[in-house]
């Protein structure tokens, strides 16, 4: 039943997608593992780390599409939910240093002892074993997004009310996860992580491994938000999006499938954040600014709302054009460039990078069908 | 289905009984009682803000009542509901502006009016059987647009879109209808092709219709009630309604 639903009308889009996804799982890391350094196909690890971080933003996405494209739920603080899985996985890392910490403390983290603290809090409890932390990078995001979404949706929040409340919800964790008092180590963070299920994290085939899962997640991620969005639960969200009302006359609870989706998109948003943290090495507060939770949005708007691999595609190219524009004599004008590209795509592209290829794509070949699921205008 | 449910209050499908409803001081609905017989079509006609559309609303669950009792089959006080638990109950609603799913196709908006569970599980893994299909084709023949069926309702024009309303409603198979101005904004023949089709599905539901368009209403041949600042004007066949001085005064006179 998980394979028909997983695979039911698979299409040529999300067949390109899953398969480029593939390659690149197994070709970039045996290009960097394989090949000599003199070899021109030689993938250097500095690269490999990157576009690791990148495929982490693409699962990010393509969660975030699946709330605001398909739900038109505007969040406004996806990056909290990334934050949060995050530092589940942070704090498995951080109980695997053992006594290699400065302090050598075989139990509690570096930070800890440097605040004084005598022994491990309760929530820290069950983190050294990995499923358990597995566990949490879904329960933590899920059940904040399912609490978060039960009052918020039962209420009848929507619109711009719920984007700004979802921006104060990952605010306020900001502000929560600065405090040493919280225990996640105020605003340094976790970081200094040595091993990952007995792997040294820096060591050249480790990385290439978390490359391969984050490619592997990416289109696991993929596959279960394309097969929520052609059920018929699909259907009915896209519904929602466009006449809630009405929908609601029909006898459906927009309320449940609002949670359904917001819930399931939050974990999605949790794995990415796990990914993300052995990746880059480190993880803080910062991960919970609202501006992340914003540039996450226009990755979306800029590869094509309600599209999945749009999504994942904007986040690519945005956070590479964002590398090239934040090095080197180009550095200064990046927020520039962002809030310009912003205002092009909303401007000339409004279905995105992809769905504007696609568009022309169809006009050239057949003049009379449509796209299935057009986005409404943006709220 | 239509057989008067055992310990039953009343058998009338609809039971309206003193209900009031104020917005802000505004008294939209001031003791209005009216009651609908299973089968039966009924035509409601009043001038803008008689409350046509709040006691639309009060039935669907869209606003509650400040007093007054609202019985649906005889023993469902519908002022205890929301709107998706009534709608499941049987009352289904067209709106005044026609309101379809624009990005999904025709069928697509058939399929999701389609009488089903409506969980969130149920329609993860739904798969149409056989009989639903057949249904959905039926429902496409009716409302004359099974050739379209891959055509997104976007692309349709207000008439049919109309149309395409009243096929997601007979899809609920509700045992009421309640129809808003369901001939606004159409051509004479859309209107006259519009008549025949609530004709068609009155013979197996109840139908209430909203309608300023007198010629309309003389087409569908049925009891009349007209409504006047929140109550009950007058009642009877269109004939008998017209005469009435007070109507002429407050509505058709002007």
């Amino acid at each position: 039943m998980i394979a028909r639903f997983l695979l039911q009308n698979m299409d040529r889009r999300a067949g390109i997608f899953l398969a480029i996804l593939l390659a690149l799982a197994v070709l970039v890391p045996a290009a960097n593992l394989l090949l000599p350094a003199s070899s021109p196909f030689h993938v250097p690890t500095s690269t490999l780390a990157l576009w690791g971080k990148y495929l982490c933003y693409a699962l990010l996405a393509v969660s975030l599409d699946l709330v605001w494209g398909y739900c038109g739920i505007l969040s406004l603080g996806h990056g909290a939910f990334f934050a949060l899985g995050g530092y589940a996985m942070g704090l498995y890392l951080m109980r695997q240093i053992g006594t290699r910490g400065v302090y050598g403390n075989p139990v509690l983290p570096d930070f800890m002892v440097f605040l004084n603290w005598q022994e491990l809090p309760w929530y820290w409890w069950g983190f050294s074993s990995f499923p358990f932390a597995m566990l949490m990078v879904l329960l933590v995001p899920g059940l904040l997004a399912f609490v978060f979404g039960w009052f918020a949706f039962r209420s009848r929040v929507t619109g711009v009310y719920l984007s700004i409340i979802t921006q104060a919800l990952t605010y306020a964790l900001l502000l929560a996860f600065f405090r040493n008092d919280m225990g996640f180590g105020g605003n340094n963070g976790l970081t200094d992580f040595k091993d990952i299920l007995g792997f040294n994290v820096q060591a050249q085939a480790t990385r290439a491994a978390l490359f391969s899962m984050t490619c592997v997640m990416l289109a696991a991620g993929f596959l279960i938000a394309r097969g929520i969005v052609v059920s018929k639960l699909g259907k009915v969200v896209i519904a929602v999006r466009d006449a809630e009302s009405r929908t609601r006359f029909l006898g459906y609870r927009v309320d449940r499938f609002k949670l359904f989706v917001f819930t399931v998109s939050a974990c999605m948003a949790g794995v990415a954040g796990a990914l993300y943290v052995p990746q880059v090495g480190i993880i803080n507060p910062s991960e919970f600014a609202p501006a992340n939770s914003i540039e996450t949005v226009i990755w979306v708007a800029v590869g094509g709302r309600g599209t999945l691999v749009g999504a994942a595609l904007g986040a690519v190219v945005v956070n590479g054009a964002k590398t090239m524009f934040t090095s080197g004599f180009m550095a200064p004008y990046w927020l520039f460039a962002l809030g310009g590209l912003f205002v092009v795509v909303t401007l000339f592209l409004p279905k995105g990078i992809l769905g504007t290829a696609e568009a022309l794509w169809r006009r050239r070949r057949k003049p009379e069908t449509m796209p299935a699921a057009e986005p409404a205008p943006a709220e | 289905m239509n057989a008067p449910v055992p310990g039953a209050l009343t058998s009338s499908l609809l039971y309206l009984d003193g209900v009031s409803v104020s917005f802000d001081g505004f008294k939209a609905i001031r003791g209005l009682s009216l009651t609908i017989e299973p089968d039966e079509m009924r035509a409601i006609i009043g001038p803008n803000g008689a409350g046509k559309t709040t006691m639309m609303d009060i039935i669907t669950g869209k606003t509650k009542p400040d007093v007054g009792t609202v019985m649906f089959g005889g023993t469902v006080d519908l002022t205890k509901l929301d709107e998706a638990a009534i709608a499941n109950l049987g009352i289904g609603r067209k709106f005044q502006k026609p309101t379809v799913f624009d990005s999904h196709t025709i069928e697509d908006n058939i399929l999701l009016a389609l009488k089903s569970k409506r969980t969130v599980g149920k329609t993860l893994f739904w798969k149409t059987e056989e009989p639903q299909q057949k249904r959905i084709d039926d429902i496409l023949g009716i409302i004359r647009l099974a050739d379209r069926r891959d055509r997104l309702a976007g692309s349709l024009s207000h008439g049919q879109k109309q149309w395409l309303e009243i096929g997601m409603l007979l899809a609920q198979d509700p045992k009421l209808l309640l129809v808003d101005e369901p001939a606004a904004g159409m051509t004479d023949g859309e209107t006259a092709q519009t008549a025949v089709l609530l004709k068609e599905i009155a013979r197996d539901h109840s139908v209430i219709v909203v309608e300023h368009d007198m010629g309309f209403i003389r087409e569908l041949g049925v009891k009349v009630t007209v409504l006047h600042e929140g109550s009950v004007l007058a009642e009877g066949p269109l004939d008998h309604v017209s005469a009435n001085e007070r109507v002429v005064e407050v509505y058709l006179g002007r």
